[in-house]
Order: C-alpha cells, then structure tokens, then sequence
C-alpha cells in the first residue's frame, strides 16, 4: 500500500503496523463487512416478502394454502435455525442440478443417486465447471441468501400473523358495513393498521438478523468470519507479517462491530417507534 | 430389528464416549443415523440444561442489579447484558475459545475434604466447559434482561400492600416481587429456554473442537449429510428431535407456569403459549 511497505522484515512499530494492515489480504478483510451489510440489506426484504406470503396464507380460506402456512410459522419455534441454514443450500443445489438434469440430460439414464454419490452430467452442473470463480461466489451467496429469507421469513410471519390478529375486529366490521369486499378489506384496512402491531416484533427481529449474519460462514462463505480465523491464525517467519495467535484480537474487532451495529440500529428503532406512537390510543401516544 | 438394538447398543451413548469408536462409513442405515444423532441429543441437553439452571440465578442478580439505584451494581450489569446481547452468540464462542487458548496452563487443587480436584485452566479450551460458560453468561442476559423489564412491571400496589403488611428487605423480594417478577416473565423466557437448546446447535461449529468425534446432534447430521451426500435424512431427524425437546420444554414450563398463576382468579389466568409476536433474543 505504502511505499515503505516494500521490505516488511525491516520495519518496526507503527509503521509495521499500517503496513501490515493494509496488505491485499486485509482489503479482502475489510470488503467482507459489505458482505455482512449487503446480506442483510437483501435478506430483509426477502425475509418479510416470504413473512407476508406465510401470514396471508395462514389466514387463507382454503384448508390446503391455510395448513401450509400454518406449518411454515410453526416450525421455526421447533427447530433450530442452524438446521435449516445447514439444510437448505444444500437441498436447494440437489433440487436445482437434479432438475436441470431431467430436462438437459434425458438421455442419461443412469441414476442420480449412487450409493453415496450425487451423480448429474456435466451439463446439469450449477454453475457449470467452466464458470468463473464469481459466478460461484455469487451463486454460493444466493443460496445463502434464500436461506436466511426462508428462515427470517417464518420469524417475520409470525410478527406479521400476531398483528393482523391484533387489529382491532369493529374497525374490519367497520370495513364490513362500508360494502367493502373481503380483499379490499385487506388492502385498505388491515394491512395499513397492523404496522403499528408488528414494529416491536419486527424492531426485534431485525437484531435477531444482525447478529445471524456470521452464520455465512457455516455456508463457506468467505466472511469476515474466514477472514478472521485466516488472518488471526499463528503465521510463522516464512510469512511476509510474522505474527502470533490474534485471533482474539481480530474476533475482538469483529465484537465491536457488531456492538456498534446493534446499538445504533436500536437507538434509530427506538426513534421510529417513538415517531409511530404519535398520536395512537396507547400509553406512548399520550405521554407524547 | 435385532441389529437396529445392536446399533443402540454400539452407538446409543458415542456422543459421550461410550461403544464403538469408528463412526460409520460406509452402507449408512436409517437406524445408524438416528441413533447417532439422538446420542448427540445428550450434549444439547447437557449445555443448554446446566446453563439455564445456573443463568436463572445470575439472571436474577443480573436484572436486580440493573435496576439498581447504585452505579456500583447497575453500571456493571447494565454492561454485561449490553455486550452478551448487542453480539452474535456465534462471535461470542470464537472470542471465548481465542482467549482461553491465549491463557497459561496452570492446575490448581481444590480441596473438597474429602477429594481433591485439580482444576485446569486447560478445561476452558473443552467444549464442555468453555461452550458452557459462554451458553450461561449469554442465557443469563437475554433472561436479565427479561427479568428487568418484568421487575420494573410489578404493580405498585403489590409493593404498598407488602409495606402495609411490615415486609421488608429479603422477605418482601421473596414472598412479593420475586414471585410476581417470575410471572410476568414467564411467558417470555420459555421462549429463552426454547432458543436456547436451539442455540446449542452451534457449539461445534465454532472453535471448540469436537475431541475423538464426540460431538452434538448436528455434529452428527452434518456428518452424515457429509458421507451420503444427501441432506433429505439427516437434518429431518435433528429436527424431529428438537420438535420434540421443545413440546417437552414447552409442557415443563407450562406446569411451573399454572403455579405461578395459581392465586389468580380463573379468568386471569394466562395459559401459556409460543409468544408469537415479539421474540425477544
């Protein structure tokens, strides 16, 4: 990075120091929190599209659609998250490569499932072996990404189904007697009024995802986890920066910044929610 | 069927242990991957048991403590709940682990009278010991924290009534607030309790290794889903056995709730249920 940095062995101090934290390796390092940021920017809005989906349909008048939603809700209060993240990449890429090779490779027809093997032609690959290395990250990243926004999604439609319970009924009633059809009533009544409801949960939920987000690396995902293990790890003289066991160090960084990250997402909840209260029938909206 | 029982009694306790040493390789059965998994059920309970028995206690010093008109007492606990809950429980383990390993090895005798035990800093680099104070310190937040928000709910007339009555000190806590605080929060850490045998899953994931492939239930199934290749078997039986763990927790923690409702008129009675919307974790 520096000029100085050319020779490390013989540098000392502060100025082995910015040299030592300005190597490719640390940029890699430093890149991995946008990971963080931009799965969590993509996850949430994923995560409450998949919530409003298993809500509207827990509330479905169909006994199919219904008990399908109902089961989706329900099984996130039985089993654990890791689970599901360890589960559904996986399952996602046997689905998708066992899919492609239906329709690509036909004429195969051998089966899929060799003993211990997962065997499709070559194809049916995802991504194909000629990718390049971004389209694996990329894809690996997608994955990911769909499990945390099936996983959140179930928390979010929990929150969601609680506050459409909690709207008041005279106000649907209220709906009722206007003329309104069942769909308008969902439109114009319940899904304005429920917000209210859901913040608390929601506020909470989205701390929930915060702190979720080293689970990337259970994925093989080259977080800022990896990024910490492999550059906190003990690196002998044959390394350019020489260094002992900091792994407590660099997972120390990573502790202050998620700190600072759940603060200040509360202390901005905290603001929204006192915004929101404003002037609603409850104990807030009146101190206010 | 016969050697579904010879399969039980290889492999019934490995988690700990105890049987067959070698892991399955080859020809996996239905029967391997279910006992396997249920042996690694017993670390699961044993973390998230012991740290919700001992995090109940801390929980409560740690809620008193934050509400606490004394800096001396509110500042430290303030932060303690601060730090375990504002981190991934995930950071937490790999930050414990990175520490203990940095300490010095030393043993120190402990004389319990009639045995004495030398106790190694070694031990805090085990899973079994490391893991589980991370489990207790981070349940005993989210509980302190629970626990604070239910004391600072206490009816004020509660209080008044035990003044009227000349209780003071550590009876009025015990016999007033520390009943009524338990009530109120109970709903809420049962959902504390559920999550954390959930979150017990982590464990071996993180720097804490799994010494001679002891290891928890999703030890195993990703072990399994690693061997065959086919995650369709494995992680649907560590969810059946936590869908169930959780039923269990679920009426355990429902019982305790009828007692502490109890003195309530039948109308005011809350039966317990999954808080659905506002998970507190």
């Amino acid at each position: 990075m520096f000029s100085y940095c050319v020779d490390p062995k013989t540098l000392e101090g502060l100025m082995w120091l910015s040299c030592y934290v300005t190597t490719a390796k640390h940029m890699s390092f430093y890149s991995s929190f946008l990971v963080v940021m931009g799965l969590l920017s993509l996850a949430a809005p994923l995560a409450m599209a998949f919530g409003f989906a298993g809500a509207t349909a827990s509330r479905s008048t169909f006994r199919i659609i219904r008990s399908l939603g109902k089961g989706y809700l329900a099984m996130i209060r039985g089993i654990p998250d890791i689970v599901f993240f360890l589960f559904i990449p996986i399952a996602l890429d046997q689905a998708f490569e066992y899919l492609r090779h239906k329709i690509l490779c036909s004429d195969v027809t051998e089966p899929i499932r060799q003993g211990n093997d997962f065997v499709v032609c070559a194809a049916a690959k995802l991504p194909l072996n000629t990718a390049s290395e971004w389209v694996h990250d990329i894809y690996g990243f997608s994955l990911a990404l769909l499990a945390f926004g099936f996983v959140f999604g179930a928390f979010a439609g929990n929150v969601l189904s609680g506050a459409m319970a909690a709207v008041p009924k005279s106000q649907i009633e209220t709906g009722e007697a206007y003329g309104f059809s069942q769909s308008q009533i969902f439109r114009r009544i319940l899904i304005p009024q429920m917000w209210i409801y859901a913040l608390p949960g929601l506020s909470n939920l989205w701390m929930i995802l915060i702190k979720a987000t080293p689970l990337l690396f259970l994925l093989g995902i080259e977080d800022i986890v990896y990024w910490a293990k492999e550059l906190g790890g003990i690196k002998t003289g044959v390394y350019e920066y020489p260094h002992p066991d900091w792994r407590a160090w660099y997972f120390g960084v990573l502790m202050i910044f998620y700190l600072s990250l759940t603060y200040l997402s509360q202390s901005v909840l905290d603001k929204i929610s006192t915004r929101l209260s404003q002037g609603q029938a409850t104990m807030a909206g009146k101190a206010g | 069927m016969s050697s579904c029982f010879q399969t039980l009694s290889d492999y019934g306790f490995r988690s700990i242990g105890y049987g067959e040493r070698l892991l399955p390789k080859a020809d996996i059965t239905l029967c391997e991957q279910f006992v396997l998994i249920g042996s690694g059920m017993i670390w699961n309970i044993y973390f998230a048991f012991l740290a919700l028995l001992l995090g109940f206690f801390f929980a409560t010093v740690l809620a008193l403590g934050k509400n606490s008109n004394l800096s001396l007492f509110n500042a430290p606990c303030r932060l303690f709940i601060f730090i375990f809950r504002g981190s991934p429980l995930f950071i937490q383990f790999f930050f414990a682990y990175d520490l203990f390993v940095l300490l010095p090895r030393l043993g120190f005798d402990i004389n319990l009278g009639f045995l004495v035990v030398t106790v190694e800093t070694r031990w805090l680099t085990k899973a079994w010991l490391g893991a589980l104070i991370v489990l207790f310190f981070n349940t005993s937040a989210y509980a302190g924290e629970i626990f604070y928000g239910a004391l600072r709910a206490v009816p004020s007339q509660d209080l008044e009534s035990a003044d009227a009555f000349g209780f003071t000190g550590i009876k009025k806590f015990r016999r007033i607030i520390w009943p009524t605080m338990l009530r109120l929060a109970w709903p809420s850490y049962t959902n504390e309790a559920i999550f954390m045998f959930h979150a017990t899953t982590l464990v071996f994931f993180t720097g804490f290794p799994a010494w001679q492939q002891k290891g928890d239930a999703i030890y195993y199934a990703s072990y399994f889903a690693d061997k065959t290749f086919n995650p369709f078997v494995p992680y649907p039986i560590v969810g059946f056995y936590f869908i169930l763990l959780t039923l269990l927790i679920i009426g355990l923690f429902g019982l305790i709730n009828r007692r502490l409702n109890k003195h309530l008129p039948t109308n005011e009675r809350k039966r317990l249920r999954f808080n659905k919307y506002n998970l507190i974790r």
